[in-house]
């Protein structure tokens, strides 16, 4: 053997005969198929083992909180469209709500009712999405294959509603940007009637599925007194076994009428993260059938709403009082009484909180995104210690985020 | 009465620098940095606050004092309640908080945020750098004197800029957010506009590189 083609005794062995290793970094990310967006985790290997990870995030930072702060409540609106982009119906809803409890508003019934489908139905396409990506991650295709034949039946209905199939901007502050079309919650029903059954088909294709058990039963594992400890919210922190949903205990939008189950897993793997997701769209489908059952007839606006709600276009172009309403709240923007306050809604990925400081007028002074993904990313540095390489893209999948919203 | 209510009069009694804080919807308390960790484990460990769900800087504007405040909110997965806890900081110029990593780790990326939007130091966090903007970045976004629509600054990479001789560049305010202002003016002052008009599409910014 030449004798550069020979192995150098000293270096590669040590005194006790062992092959020495070596820790090598790896750079997963930002555009890596895995990272579901512009995610980069810089890894430290040994071997193929993971022994130190640090999420480098901030690469969709467009300064949402910058840019909220320099025009109107109303104008921010499709601003939340882009947060988690998947559900931006459930966004809409999460920041007209909070701006409500700064102007100490209260929307009708049927505006309650139409949000909480609209959220409900976001909550299945999400998660739908989040199925899907993970069944990829994890090597079985058609799963997203089928998960994507349905969101585009939502979508359909989406555009019915709002107009848009994706960034729908249909909350409005004090109401909904329009009201349900004529026979819209008919084909609502029938599409939970006929989804049912295929969310059976798609779930079979995953749950007894030994690569897909095999890649994340004991993965990604998760105690409730991490999850709580590093704040995490949504089917993560409910996948290890803390019943916290805040649609069930802190109920708004009308949450509370309606009867339905919170999932909680028993260990915390990546497994139970996908079964409570599978559960929670079946639950989102009960709720949005009781939801219609007993939708409410009556104005889906509020009434006291008209220093903040720009009035029925049909009056502003015929009617002048409705005409210089309409001009005060697009030039000053709505006027907002000065104070505090923090609201979180139940979103897909989990808690999204807004804290809108207000000074007064049609402005906020400060509004803080307390974005679900983004804490849910938080706990990568501990989760993905000890995992293998393949095991780091397992858990990226069950933790189902959005960059996004994460960075803002 | 509310568990957040009964926490926040036991506190009180025993730190007597702490003040009710103004607030439209949950029990709210202004603590002084020096009792913040204090106060955050009495809520943790005794009142059953157990998740920290946010942490936020405030500017309240150039001249104001105190200049920063950091608003943390903590809740309770017993009670399902939220209660919001001020700090002000004292230097304007280089405010400064405890860091609460060491009562939940979760608190790390918020505070990394708060730093990189504010400059708000957190004293004892093992490893505070940037989180969202990158590391080397000159400026810090969310304070008040910061424009809206950026600065002109280094890429990040020096080996791109020698190489390429670009920059970060700042958006031009044409056509971008607009922005109603508020309080007794005329209607023609307060209609919507671009803030800062000083240079568009077609005038370039003063001083650009």
């Amino acid at each position: 053997m030449p004798a550069e083609y020979a192995f150098p005794d000293s270096a590669a062995k040590t005194a006790a005969g062992e092959f020495e290793t070596e820790r090598m970094s790896l750079s997963m990310g930002p555009s890596h198929p895995s990272t579901h967006g512009v995610l980069r985790i810089q890894l430290e290997l040994d071997g193929e083992v993971v022994t130190k990870a640090d999420p480098v995030i901030g690469y969709l930072h467009r300064g949402d909180e910058k840019i909220a702060e320099n025009m109107t409540y109303n104008q921010f609106v499709p601003y939340t469209d882009r947060l988690d982009y998947l559900a931006p119906l459930a966004n809409n809803m999460a920041y007209a709500i909070a701006v409500e409890k700064l102007a100490k508003l209260e929307v009708p019934p049927r505006c309650q009712a139409t949000r909480v489908i609209t959220a409900e139905m976001a909550r299945i396409s999400a998660h739908l999405l989040g199925l899907g990506a993970f069944g990829i991650d994890v090597g079985a295709w058609s799963v997203f294959m089928y998960s994507f034949e349905e969101r585009e039946k939502l979508y359909r209905l989406f555009e019915e509603l709002t107009g848009a199939r994706f960034t729908t901007s249909y909350a409005r502050i004090g109401g909904s940007a329009r009201d349900v079309p004529e026979g819209w919650t008919g084909r609502v029903v029938a599409f939970c009637d006929q989804f049912l059954p295929i969310l059976e088909e798609i779930l079979n294709l995953l749950t007894r599925n030994k690569i897909f058990v095999d890649r994340t039963v004991g993965v990604g594992v998760i105690s409730g007194r991490d999850a709580i400890a590093y704040g995490l919210t949504g089917p993560n922190l409910r996948g290890s076994g803390v019943a916290l949903d805040l649609r069930k205990d802190k109920p708004y939008s009308g949450y509370e009428q309606y009867e339905f189950d919170v999932p909680v897993g028993t260990k915390g793997d990546g497994y139970d993260r996908y079964l409570v997701r599978g559960e929670e769209m079946r639950q989102s489908v009960r709720i949005i059938k009781q939801a219609i059952a007993k939708f409410p007839s009556g104005p889906w606006y509020a009434q006291d709403a008209r220093r903040i709600f720009a009035p029925p276009k049909d009056k502003v172009l015929t009617s002048m009082e409705e005409l210089i309403q309409n001009f005060m709240i697009v030039t000053e923007g709505p006027q907002m009484p000065a104070g505090e306050v923090y609201f979180e809604a139940e979103n897909p990925k989990g808690a999204l909180g807004f804290y809108i400081v207000s000074k007064g007028g049609g402005v906020p002074w400060r509004l803080k995104i307390r974005a679900p993904s983004f804490c849910n990313l938080s706990i990568l540095p501990k989760v993905c210690v000890g995992a293998m390489v393949s095991d780091v893209v397992s858990i990226l999948g069950s933790l189902d985020f959005v960059m996004g919203e994460c960075d803002r | 009465m509310p568990k957040g209510l009964e926490a926040l009069a036991a506190l009180k009694g025993r730190w007597a620098a702490l003040s009710d804080r103004a607030s439209l919807d949950h029990p709210a308390i202004n603590v002084p940095a020096g009792d913040l960790l204090a106060v955050l484990r009495a809520l943790r460990d005794e009142h059953g606050f157990d998740m920290l769900t946010d942490i936020s800087g405030v500017d309240w504007a150039l001249g104001a004092h105190p200049r920063f405040t950091v608003v943390y909110h903590v809740f309770s997965t017993q009670s399902h309640e939220y209660i919001r806890i001020a700090v002000g900081c004292a230097d304007d110029a280089a405010p400064e908080v405890p860091s609460a990593t060491g009562l939940w780790p979760g608190a790390d990326w918020h505070e990394r945020e708060a730093f990189d939007m504010y400059g708000v130091r957190f004293t004892g966090h093992p490893d505070l750098r940037r989180i969202l903007m990158w590391d080397g970045y000159p400026h810090f976004p969310l304070r008040k004197d910061f424009p809206l629509a950026g600065i002109e600054t280094d890429l990040p990479d020096a080996e791109v800029v020698a190489e390429t001789g670009t920059n970060a560049i700042a958006a031009p305010m044409m056509g971008g957010p607009f922005v109603a202002s508020t309080g007794e003016m005329n209607m023609t002052d307060a209609e919507p506009r671009a803030k800062d008009e000083s240079w568009t599409e077609r005038r370039p910014k003063p001083g650009a590189k």
